[in-house]
Formats: C-alpha cells, structure tokens, sequence
C-alpha cells in the first residue's frame, strides 16, 4: 500500500469548480501508476508530469506540491496536464502564495490547498489585478496580441 | 522607437499598483522578508550593502529623450544625483530608500518605463546590438523581434519561478556588438537559402563563474515560429535545470550537462506539441512592431565629411563614431569613461544633457551599450562638431571608445553585497595610468573587463584583458586574464597565473600590454598578438 499523501477537502481554500471534490487522499506518481484503482495523484516538483499522460481518464484530482514557493517546476507541470487535455482538479498544495496564485490559475490550476490561509481581500485583489495578458495559455483568456488584431 | 498603447500601458500601471501593495504587506507583516524578498526582485530591487539599489529595465537598451530625460530627473530626486549604466544596457540607483520605491515606479510608468524583472529568477531585460537600424552590416533592424520578446516573456505565467536568472540577446549582424554567445539565450536573425528570414537560436552561453560560449541549437527557427521555440526552449529549462545547488542553475550547466544534441532533442520534442497549441502572436504583431522601428526620416544630399581642423574633434570622430547605412549620417558613442571616473556613472545633468541632445541631434532617441557607454545612432555628419562641442564641454567628449581605458566595471565591492573586492578603484587607477604614460594612444583596440567577484557581472571573462577581484585570506586580489572577447569571435580568456594586490594589477596591465607593444606586428590588436604569440611571453614578463 503507497503511502498516502495529499491535502484533504477542509484544506483546500480557493476551488473554481462545481464537480464534488475528491475526498480520497492522493499517492505518488509511480504508486498511482501501479495502482489502477486510483484517482488521485501528487506530483512532486521532480515528477514527470508526462508520466500520467497515458492514465487522464481516470484522474480525478492532480495535486501539484510546493514544498517552496521559489520551486517553478510545478507551473510547466500544470499546462502538460491541461495542454493534453486533462480536465480534472489541478490543486496547487503547498507553499501557495497570494502573489503566486494569479499566474498558478494561468497555469491551469484550479483549486488551492495553501500551508497557510490566504487573506480573502488579497487573493481577490490578485486575481482582480491583470486586466488583459500577454501570452496564450489554455486558460482562454485572448493575449493581447490577438485582442490588437482582432 | 517603440511606444506602448493601451495594453502595455495599463499592464505597466498594475505592476506598479502590484508592488506598491505588495511592499504594504510586507510593512504590515502579512508576508516575511524571505517572501518578499523574490517580489522585490522582480522589480529590480536590490538590497546591497549601503542601501537599496534599483536597476530600471531599457529594452534592448532604447531610450526616448523624454525617458532619458525622467533617468536624470530620478537620479536627483531619490538618489544623490547620478545613476549608472550596466552591462544589460539598463540602469541602476544605488542610493534608493525601499519606500520611495512605488513613487519611482510610478514616476518611470508614466514615460512607459518600469524596473520589471530586472532580477529575479525569470526572463531579464532582453538586450540588442546599439547601432541597431543604423549600422549598414546588419540584415535587418534586430529590435522588433526583442520587443516581442519582450512582451511574451514579460509577467510569464509559467517561467517567473525558473531554476535561475535568464538573459537572452537578439542580434541581425554578423558582427556581434551584443555578447550574443555569451547569453542564456543569443539568437541571430539570419536568413535561409530561400532568403527568408528566421532565426539562429545558440543556448548555454554565460559567464559567472563556469563561464561557457553557447553552441548553435538550431540553424533556422521561422519567423512565425519565433515565441514558440523560445517557450519550448524555457520548457525544457524549467523542467530539468539543476535547482539543487545555486551555482550550477544556469542553463548552461544544463545544456553541458545533457550535450547539445540532446538538449536540441527535448526542446524539438516540446516544440512540436507546442506547435499544436496555437500560442504563437499573429505575423501582424511583429509587423506592428515594425512599424515603431522604421527608419526615421533621414535627409538626403547631405554632406558625407566635416570640417577637420579641430585636432580634438578628428581625434573624437576617429575614435567614437561609426559608419552608417544611409549617407551623410553616422552613429556616434558618447564614453561615459572619463580619465579617471567611474565607468557608467552619469550624472543627472549629463543625463539630462544627453536627453537634449539626443533630440535635437539624433530623431530624439539614443541607446545604452553594454560596455556602459550612451549611443546616439543617427547623427548627421555635418552636425557633428556642434554635437561634439556640447558633449565636450560636459565631460561627455572622450575620444576612448574600445581603448584601454574605455573600461567595463561591475559596482564592486564599493556597493555590491556580493562583490569579494572593488573594481572601480582599479578602473580608476589603470584609466589614470594609461592616460599619463601615454600608451592608451598607441595601444588600439584593446577592451578590458573587471568585475569584483566570480559572478562576472564586469565580463571580465570576454575581455581582450580580463581583471577579477578576488578575496583571498582577507586581503583584495585580482587575477588577471587574457584572451577574451564578447565579440562574433568570442572566446574565453585564460588566467595569467597568481594574483596581484591592488597596486600590482595596475602593474601587471601595463606589463602585458608592453609585451603586446614590442611583439605586435602591422594592424595586430593586442588580442590578435595574444592568439598568435600565445600565454608564454606575456607570464614571462608578469613573473619571470
């Protein structure tokens, strides 16, 4: 039996998502690879994200871990997942900054589990703050370039 | 030039609203200072070892008279009344107090200016050749494809929490007067056999303290291809760079590590399912953008020489300008290295001067070099001497451009926290030596580099003579090097052997350059010499 990891439902703070969240703990990347009755699955920042390419449609819930908030590597994890057309729960879990989640949400997360709670007030100001973007992602904000362009 | 609309505008603005409350919280103890401290960063703020340093962010090292103009302006008014050039084509104010900090930020958004990602771990002001759009060796005017750079790599979603800092260069000449090898990124607009213009991508160049000259990635990146190959090249980076130990995040530690044949082989990998996401701006961005940088309107029939007379002023002509595309215009280096100051300081008059004169003289735009001196691109031969004569007067008229005393220096350990010892002392006495005795007239070309610890920010590994400032058991030492260059022949240069105090180093310059005086054959640059003579006369003379 892996290990069982993960953040359970009264951590998670932040969730732009209407489906019921999974209440079941997450396990590594080659845990849940061996384990085909799992839906939940934590990538840690050395983790292929790739890896779990072959298994989408029975991931329910990614939770992508920052052990520091100064670790990107989950960031390219995130828009793998999303870019190959996963969509289910990307939860950001970890050291989850205000100033982070703006650019996590570009990401394509869509939930977040922070060690420490996050201020309401700040996170809708982070959120609120960029009113157009410049680069393309799969979130389907238009960047500015094609809002120049028609 | 290129000038923001309302887009770029308005993202500027909520940088600058972002750090004011990000530097609020940080008063009111809802972040700690270790949070704080990569936001603050990423809006070029340092804190150094005397106070907070700032470095504003000159894309590709352009610079409207009105913004150069707001340089002197800031410099007087929350500094002690100078700023400094660097080596990113940027500046820096050393003297800044952490809560003036929002109000400088709003001052430089109102001339569309900022200090975004200035520092930090993310994608750094992207830098250009400085006589872009004028010298007439270039293929196209490089600077366009750096704005798109710019704007796809400004607030990054994915790559604002990378392994390392990351610098990338954009040229369109075969002379290289960017570094362009020695860049986390150097890309070349070149054509192909088609005549198409794309570009050539070379990654894992660097200097700090594993210095390595980037190898050629791929050949040909088309144009309309250009953002995509970039994000998949940071892809890979992100990913796999060492976050492990510090000093080997580089992407130059990756790309050695892997090979370049297998580095080009992930990020063709990423490419390609990169293609498929549609992330590339639409060839009408690129051509927007070229439409900011446009010949300006350049008279014709005008005079191709000027009146000689003047010994100073030919001399300064000789040695400052160069050659232009269009007749009857040329490109002119204004050396912030005066005998004996501090190389890239500026003061905020001369500063202000410079905006005036860039105006008047040069369709009100000048740029930055990263050997810290100011370029004014298009100047009309026949104005030349009244040019000169005002730059003259203002301690702006120093015929050195690429000589000896044209020095590159860090801060050193006169400001920075990293520095192991001082550089400009040393590039203050070598000036004032080389002036004295003369020499610096009959040397040539001869670029020197120092910078005050191994992170290399003075290149002193690229130098023709490279000076790096060491600590050792407590006491400043400097190691000499020679045989570097930054430019389309970049090479690395090679220490001498054991190091000198402050005094000895002035010495051992001198020495070396004696060796290259009474070995140098017709036309031979004192790097020529090196190459062809090798190592062993110049450590005869240094410790024989």
């Amino acid at each position: 039996m892996a290990e069982s990891l993960g953040t359970g439902a009264d951590t998670v703070q932040l969730r732009f998502r209407d489906d019921r969240q999974v209440d079941h703990p997450a396990v590594t990347v080659d845990a849940f690879i061996d384990q085909s009755n799992a839906t939940a699955v934590r990538i840690e920042p050395g983790d292929d994200a790739r890896l779990l390419l072959g298994h989408l449609d029975r991931i329910a819930l990614v939770e992508v871990n920052f052990p520091g908030f100064g670790d990107g590597r989950g960031y390219s994890a995130a828009r793998i997942l999303r870019e190959a057309g996963y969509t289910g729960e990307i939860r950001a879990v970890g050291e989850v900054l205000v100033d982070q989640i703006a650019a996590m949400r570009r990401c394509g997360f869509d939930a977040f589990a922070p060690d420490t709670p996050l201020d309401e007030a700040d996170v809708a100001a982070a959120f609120n703050r960029w009113p157009e973007v410049y680069q393309a992602t799969t979130d389907g904000r238009v960047p500015i370039w094609n809002l120049r362009h028609g | 030039m290129y000038r923001y609309d309302q887009y770029d505008q308005a993202m500027v603005d909520a940088r600058v609203a972002e750090f004011r409350d990000q530097a609020q919280r940080r008063i009111d103890g809802k972040i700690t200072e270790d949070q704080f401290k990569p936001l603050r960063l990423m809006n070029g703020l340092y804190l150094q070892l005397h106070a907070y340093m700032l470095r504003v962010a000159v894309p590709y090292g352009t610079l409207s008279g009105a913004q150069m103009h707001m340089l002197g302006d800031i410099a007087d008014k929350y500094d002690r009344g100078y700023g400094h050039f660097t080596t990113r084509q940027n500046i820096q104010y050393n003297w800044i107090k952490l809560e003036d900090a929002g109000d400088i930020l709003a001052d430089l958004a109102s001339v569309e200016m900022h200090a975004i990602q200035t520092s930090g771990n993310c994608i750094r002001n992207i830098s250009s050749d400085h006589y872009a759009g004028a010298a007439a060796d270039e293929l196209v005017d490089p600077r366009p494809y750096a704005e798109l750079l710019r704007q796809w790599s400004s607030f990054h979603p994915e790559f604002s929490y990378l392994p390392r800092k990351f610098k990338i260069a954009v040229i369109a000449s075969k002379r290289d007067r960017a570094a362009m090898r020695l860049h986390d990124i150097g890309i070349e607009i070149v054509r192909n056999a088609d005549g198409e213009p794309g570009a050539a991508f070379y990654v894992g160049g660097g200097m700090g303290r594993t210095p390595m000259i980037g190898p050629l990635i791929r050949d040909f990146v088309p144009l309309d291809e250009l953002v995509t190959y970039s994000e998949a090249c940071l892809r890979v980076y992100n990913r796999y760079g060492r976050r492990d130990n510090k000093y080997k995040a580089r992407i130059k530690i990756l790309v050695h590590e892997l090979g370049k044949d297998e580095y080009a082989r992930q990020v063709d990998e990423e490419f390609a399912h990169l293609l498929s996401q549609n992330i590339e701006p639409p060839l009408a961005e690129l051509e927007r953008i070229k439409t900011y940088f446009a010949d300006p309107a350049f008279k014709t029939g005008l005079p191709t020489d000027t009146d000689r007379l003047d010994p100073d002023f030919a001399l300064w002509m000789d040695r400052n300008c160069h050659a232009h595309k269009q007749p009857g215009y040329i490109s002119v280096t204004i050396s912030l290295k005066p005998i004996g100051g501090i190389p890239g300081d500026a003061s905020a008059d001369q500063i202000r001067l410079m905006a005036a004169l860039a105006k008047e003289y040069s369709f009100d735009e000048c740029r930055v070099t990263h050997a810290q001196n100011i370029v004014f691109a298009h100047v009309e031969i026949g104005r030349l001497h009244e040019l000169w004569q005002q730059l003259d007067a203002a301690g702006l008229g120093t015929p050195n451009l690429d000589r000896i005393d044209d020095i590159i220096a860090c801060p050193g350990l006169d400001y920075c926290s990293l520095a192991n010892a001082r550089s400009i002392p040393v590039a203050q006495k070598i000036s004032e030596r080389f002036a004295v005795n003369g020499k610096s007239e009959v040397i040539g070309e001869l670029k020197l580099k120092i910078s005050g610890c191994i992170n290399a920010c003075g290149h002193h590994h690229a130098g023709h003579i490279g000076i790096l400032g060491v600590d050792k058991k407590g006491l400043e030492n400097y190691q000499l090097l020679l045989g570097g260059s930054e430019a389309e022949d970049t090479s690395l240069g090679k220490i001498t052997g054991p190091g000198f105090d402050e005094a000895g180093i002035v010495d051992a310059v001198e020495k070396a350059t004696d060796v290259y005086l009474a070995k140098r054959t017709e036309g031979e640059r004192f790097l020529d010499t090196y190459r062809r003579i090798g190592m062993e006369p110049f450590k005869e003379a240094l410790y024989g």
